[in-house]
């Protein structure tokens, strides 16, 4: 018999490739609830933070607040990231998950250092997001302001 | 009671959406969040995002997608009142909060945990 020349991760990798995935239908239920449970544990924020007297917007902004240092938070302790094997963009979708691409490569880079390494890696899928959103939001605005729709 | 109900079936939806993008596509999940944010711009732009809000609350409210309207609705703001330079000042307007509150957990809780591996 020939040796194996692979390494145990390299050998795992290589099967992976042929293993078959959950079916998609699985994916797609369990992203709906986990995505689901989030959105409604938000609605369920506002309105308790309107019941104690807070106005529409300001209660939607703090409730916002709150489900980001959640998230935030829940990567921390790394229970995030079980959930979103669970959950697939079922927890990367909603405001949760944008936390959650923040903190996830700030942790992870601290070992390249506070500037290039934390400070830099954060921005890694939050600096796209924000650069297109911010750039799209302008051309509309731009858009609007010129022609009047 | 009935929003949260709703809130749950339309968010759920979107990020149900999401994952038929990931499993049927090369991409990953950071085009799949910038794509949701465009397109939170652009059914801002038509006025679709406001009644998407009033039916169903956190459903839309909560989803990234709801960057994409926080931006554009504080470009279409201050554009109504200060004109051009309100493009620029409106950008970051609504939208101020939930990217601080992001950058600020984010770095603090990096601060303070490691990552498990």
């Amino acid at each position: 018999m020939k040796n194996v020349d692979k390494t145990p991760d390299e050998y795992n990798q290589m099967i992976n490739q042929f293993r078959p995935g959950k079916p998609k239908i699985v994916n797609f239920l369990q992203a709906y609830l986990v995505g689901g449970l989030i959105c409604g544990f938000g609605q369920a924020l506002i309105e308790i933070l309107q019941l104690l007297g807070m106005p529409a917007d300001e209660a939607s902004s703090l409730a916002t607040i709150i489900l980001i240092f959640l998230g935030a938070l829940l990567t921390g302790l790394g229970i995030y990231d079980e959930i979103g094997q669970f959950g697939g963009a079922g927890s990367a979708v909603p405001i949760t998950g944008f936390a959650n691409a923040i903190v996830s490569p700030a942790m992870e880079f601290k070992s390249e250092g506070w500037i290039l390494g934390t400070g830099a890696k954060m921005y890694i899928v939050a600096g796209p997001v924000l650069t297109y959103g911010m750039v799209t939001a302008f051309l509309i605005g731009l858009i609007k302001t010129i022609f009047k729709f | 009671m009935l929003m949260i109900l709703k809130a749950f079936l339309v968010g759920g939806l979107i990020c149900a959406l999401g994952q038929v993008f990931l499993d049927n596509t090369k991409y990953t999940p950071a085009h799949l969040l910038v794509t949701l944010v465009v397109l939170g711009c652009i059914f801002t732009a038509f006025g679709v995002y406001d009644w998407l809000l009033d039916f169903s609350g956190a459903g839309v409210g909560v989803p990234v997608s709801n960057f994409g309207y926080i931006l554009t609705k504080g470009v279409l703001l201050e554009a109504k009142r200060d004109g051009l330079i309100g493009l620029f000042k409106g950008v970051l307007e609504v939208a101020s909060a939930g990217i601080s509150a992001s950058v600020i957990f984010g770095f603090l809780v990096a601060v303070f945990f490691k990552p498990r591996k």
